[in-house]
């Protein structure tokens, strides 16, 4: 008896020396990601609710006022959420389609997933030159069309500037989403579709009711990643049209930007404040719906 | 009479399904000819001679009007087979035009130490995670996870000050440093981790292995695949950088060729489709070679509650 006390008392004393020795590992990590990311956040906030960096007054929401106020700022935001607001449902659904199509038993599986995957590897940079070659004023697309008697449409400079986009967007993202959606799929249980099958539930209602149901963690996850790729999308703009978009082109990125140039502390903290803000509710908002969702599978 | 009706019944619907099987094979191939066009695009046009170029795209990027010697048709044409196969521009890129090979070291050099000391550390600190989970290290770890979920545009500006206070802007290490400390490859590692079966760790606890041991011998091995994973997805995403260089870098000559090639179209249209395909060479070669391990590391990352 004595013996066993005197032994657990031992693990005892190796487990949390071991729990001390791995907490050492993890140092490094977590030192830069404070130096790095978390104290000079909190410097953030406080930028954000002072007039200015040497007189440091204290005035509260003055700064959120005046960045929301801002014109920029609003053309901004409504652009990057129209973006988001077509881009993400629509890559999802796209995704989501082709995943269910690839894994039915297709000849060529593989080759057509790498094909829909390669996108994702080639930097934008890099193809930036074909979307130019096709969607310029004098470019193919509008060569195209002028035989259908339309007249030419500038489309960096016009109002389907971020239709284009969206295209690139979602040629960029789709094979991603599709691979995780392929995962997760795999992943519904058999037994549960032949169960389903005996039934009588027919195929759409399968999908629906248990393989959509099934996946919403990977639904979940592959919407949050399509919205933090959609704020990315500055790149591909930028890419494309420069510094000076079109204005329907300007996203927030390009707000940041100026603020950045103009080395206005107060703005730029502000608005960061904002947007993680936003993208903290989003992610809430997207999780409650999950669980909500996919309740009664889990557990 | 009966029996005839339901034989054809049962034909007409093997039909209707193979017909609708052919549907689904033509449409995922159709989409991916597409979605291969833009690759197989920049490609092909990067065998055409200048002249060629111009001729073909001249309208667009020069703006109509003709540079002299060069002949610019009235109409675009996209063209994916060359004339004339020619090297003439991979040779002016590689060995006439310095400064495309500059910017493209620019990128390697900016590259290769975040997706390597990210790794490292990463390892480290996944070991650190997945070993114990008390509830402080969750909350860490779901800090991560928030940070990681945060855009370019919020965490820039933290990213801006600390390199303004530690006088890294405008160097290299501006780009380094929040790169080597980015919390992306902290998350997949632990997850990789935390599937190795406390068994195996506690077998060789019991053989006398230290926690370094473990963690060398027993973890880091355990998790290859992941590695792997973590580093194509890594290279992929920095060699495509764009917002990190625009605002921490303000000398152009330190830009990478990610963006600096978005300035060629306007000037030596002849070279940019060469250029664009030698950047994109180092991301294919990972993809032909890794695309077990990408979609592997792709397929990580899901279920985010993991």
């Amino acid at each position: 008896m004595r013996s066993l006390i005197k032994r657990t008392g031992k693990l005892n004393k190796s487990f949390k020396r071991a729990k001390r020795v791995s907490a050492l590992y993890m140092i490094p990590s977590v030192a830069g990601v404070l130096l790095f990311f978390v104290l000079p956040f909190l410097v953030v906030i406080y930028y954000s609710v002072v007039n200015n960096p040497v007189k440091k007054e204290f005035v509260f929401l003055d700064n959120f006022k005046a960045v929301i106020a801002n014109k920029a700022f609003r053309l901004a935001v409504l652009n990057t959420v129209k973006f988001s607001v077509v881009s993400v449902p629509l890559v999802v659904l796209l995704s989501l389609m082709i995943a269910v199509i690839l894994t039915a038993d297709l000849p060529g599986k593989s080759r057509i997933r790498s094909a829909l995957l390669s996108p994702m590897m080639v930097p934008i940079a890099s193809v930036i030159l074909i979307w130019q070659v096709l969607f310029h004023y004098n470019g193919v697309v509008n060569e195209f069309l002028s035989r259908f008697d339309v007249g030419k449409i500038d489309w960096f400079n016009s109002d389907y500037a971020q239709v284009i986009i969206i295209i690139l967007f979602v040629w960029k993202n789709l094979g991603y989403n599709m691979v995780l959606f392929m995962a997760a799929l795999a992943a519904v249980p058999a037994e549960l579709i032949e169960v389903a099958c005996l039934e009588g539930a027919n195929k759409w209602k399968i999908f629906l009711h248990i393989k959509v149901r099934y996946m919403s963690s990977s639904i979940l996850f592959v919407t949050i990643l399509s919205i933090i790729n959609s704020f990315k999308v500055f790149r591909e703009i930028y890419l494309l049209t420069g510094d000076y978009p079109y204005d329907s082109l300007y996203m927030l990125q390009h707000y940041m930007n100026n603020m950045f140039r103009s080395l206005d502390y107060q703005r730029l903290s502000a608005a960061a404040i904002l947007m993680s803000l936003v993208m903290i509710v989003l992610i809430g908002v997207l999780f409650i719906i999950e669980n909500v969702f996919g309740r009664d599978i889990e557990g | 009479m009966r029996r005839s009706i339901r034989r054809i019944r049962r034909t007409l619907i093997r039909i209707t399904e193979k017909f609708k099987r052919l549907i689904f094979v033509g449409v995922a191939i159709f989409m991916a000819l597409v979605f291969m066009i833009p690759i197989i695009f920049t490609i092909c046009n990067s065998f055409m001679n200048e002249s060629e170029i111009t001729a073909n795209y001249g309208q667009i990027f020069e703006g109509g009007r003709g540079s002299g010697t060069h002949f610019i048709s009235e109409t675009v044409h996209l063209k994916f087979i060359p004339d004339m196969v020619s090297f003439k521009q991979y040779h002016t890129v590689l060995f006439n035009s310095p400064d495309y090979l500059f910017k493209f070291w620019n990128s390697v050099i900016l590259v290769l130490p975040i997706v390597i000391f990210q790794l490292v550390v990463a390892l480290l600190a996944a070991y650190g995670f997945s070993r114990y989970r008390g509830k402080l290290r969750e909350i860490i770890f779901f800090s991560y996870i928030i940070l990681m979920m945060m855009p370019y545009q919020v965490t820039l500006v933290p990213n801006f000050l600390v390199s303004n206070w530690l006088n890294i802007y405008n160097t290299n290490w501006a780009i380094w440093l929040p790169g080597i400390f980015s919390p992306f490859a902290v998350y997949l590692l632990t997850k990789a981790m935390r599937r190795i079966p406390t068994g195996i760790i506690e077998a060789a606890k019991i053989d006398g292995a230290n926690e370094w041991v473990i963690f060398r011998r027993v973890c880091v091995p355990s998790v290859k695949g992941a590695v792997a994973s973590v580093a194509i997805l890594l290279f992929i995403d920095y060699w495509n950088m764009v917002e990190q260089p625009l605002i921490l870098l303000e000398n152009t000559d330190k830009h990478p060729l990610s963006v600096f090639l978005s300035k060629i179209s306007t000037g030596e249209i002849g070279l940019a489709f060469a250029v664009a395909t030698i950047y994109m060479v180092p991301t294919l070669l990972v993809f032909l070679y890794g695309e077990e391990y990408l979609i592997e590391g792709i397929t990580y990352q899901g279920g985010v509650k993991g």
